[in-house]
């Protein structure tokens, strides 16, 4: 699904990524974590191009998307992001943020959008806010909207930045249910997570990042009980 | 008692004279008339402008952004009445277009420079989540800046537009310099039967005075509406 091919990318004099080479598979479940600075977010928004690549080569579906950046916003229809500012439209309401994009991007009729906008509302547990605004929502709510959003363009992969670091602590809970949920459906996802009981429980795999290289990957079961590596054991001492 | 009687006679010939006699009223209502369809359509066609200037602006480099600068330091820096007479004698001395139809033009050119500004800061205001997270849902960049960071930007530089478009119609009063029918116009022609300046151009003045208060009031009421989403 997702393939990575010595990835690397500066800021300025900075560089952030030093080559990263990563395979992820359909349905699979990766979680991303590491100390801060050590390039997750860059490398999850680099997967949807946010950030440009200064180097290497990103394959989605077997379409590499460094050397199709002109047709990026087709490829981008295959990732849904998450954000850890949820990044909720304000000026539209909770099904109007969900019901854009199909719109204007799929060219969906306005009553089949509000139709699959009204299930994923139901499937976050949602459906009461469709018609509120954004800022009269709780953070948890907010990411899950969030989460709602992204799904509505049915994403082959989905990916995840910090999406509850921004959150107080008693909600999230309930974004890392629907994140369960997804995850049990099938989904592909990426998640660059704080959350390592939520990388234990439901990931396939774990990438420990740090300086800018995946340092060390494996099941959650390798990671977090049987670390090879000095720096990942650091870490890990940190946090669990 | 008596100059005092001379007084309120005196005033009340130059009332009659200035407003009453021969309807000589007509010229401040049609200028009125004439004041607020130039602000209204130089103010409608000004927000095109500004919006497309500070697009081209903020998409940085190139020939567009440049020309976008050019236009907006050559209006901000020079007089109104200057860009007027420059619009009317000089680049559409041949065009055959009515007074009021180059006047609508020069100050829809001269308000777009400054709306320009306010829609730039405006939409550099817009957190830049915004944008990413319209591109990471497939829109396209006009896409974005269409149904999510202009309505944004719009809404935060209301008051500020607002402003914009009060200054414009007090601006507009400058019209007269080549013909236009303007309000403050209809004031002089008054003036110029009667040698009598006093209460056609206090009847101006008032009159313009209306129009800023209740744009001002009017404004107020459409920001109160356009919180709802707060």
């Amino acid at each position: 699904m997702i393939k990575v091919n010595n990835l690397h990318k500066c800021f300025g004099a900075l560089e952030v990524l030093k080559g990263i080479d990563a395979s992820i598979s359909k349905g699979e479940v990766v979680c991303v974590i590491g100390p801060s600075g050590s390039g997750k977010s860059t490398f999850l928004r680099c997967l949807n191009l946010l950030e440009e690549p200064t180097k290497g080569e990103i394959f989605l579906d077997g379409i590499s998307i460094t050397d199709h950046k002109k047709d990026i916003d087709k490829l981008r229809q295959k990732a849904g992001m998450v954000f850890q500012q949820f990044n909720l439209f304000p000026n539209l309401t909770v099904i109007e943020n969900i019901m854009l994009a199909p719109r204007k991007v799929l060219r969906m009729s306005e009553a089949d959008a509000r139709k699959r906008a009204e299930d994923l509302l139901t499937r976050v547990n949602l459906s009461e806010k469709a018609d509120q605004y954004p800022n009269r929502l709780s953070g948890g709510q907010k990411q899950r909207v969030a989460i709602a959003r992204a799904l509505a363009m049915n994403p082959q992969v989905m990916l995840f930045d910090e999406p509850t670091s921004a959150l107080d602590p008693e909600m999230v809970g309930e974004v890392l249910e629907v994140m369960k949920d997804l995850a049990k459906s099938g989904m592909t996802m990426v998640v660059v997570t704080h959350e390592m009981g939520f990388a234990r429980e439901v990931a396939d795999r774990v990438f420990y990042m740090d300086e800018g290289v995946i340092y060390e990957e494996g099941t959650p079961e390798q990671i977090f009980r049987n670390p090879q590596k000095t720096r990942t054991r650091e870490f890990l001492s940190k946090v669990l | 008692m008596d100059g005092y009687n001379e007084f309120v006679k005196e005033f009340a010939n130059k009332i009659f004279q200035a407003l009453i006699k021969d309807d000589r009223f007509t010229y401040l209502v049609k200028g009125l008339r004439m004041s607020i369809g130039i602000t209204l359509a130089a103010a409608f066609l000004g927000i095109f402008l500004g919006l497309l200037v500070a697009i081209c602006k903020l998409r940085g480099k190139g020939v567009l952004a440049a020309l976008a600068n050019g236009y907006i330091t050559i209006i901000r820096g020079t007089p109104t009445v200057v860009q007027l007479t420059v619009i009317y004698f000089v680049i559409l001395s041949h065009s055959g277009l009515p007074d009021f139809v180059v006047a609508t033009i020069a100050f829809a050119i001269n308000s777009g420079a400054y709306v320009a500004e306010i829609i730039r800061a405006g939409i550099t205001a817009v957190d830049r989540g915004q944008m990413e997270a319209g591109r990471s849902l497939g829109l396209s960049y006009s896409h974005t800046m269409r149904y999510i960071i202009i309505p944004q930007a719009l809404k935060n530089v209301l008051p500020a537009l607002g402003n914009e478009f009060i200054v414009l119609l007090k601006e507009t009063s400058v019209a007269g310099y080549i013909g236009t029918q303007d309000l403050n116009k209809g004031g002089l022609q008054v003036a110029s039967i009667t040698y009598d300046f006093m209460v056609p151009a206090l009847c101006a003045a008032y009159l313009y005075l209306m129009l800023t208060t209740s744009m001002a009031s009017g404004l107020n009421r459409l920001e109160r509406r356009m919180h709802r989403s707060d």
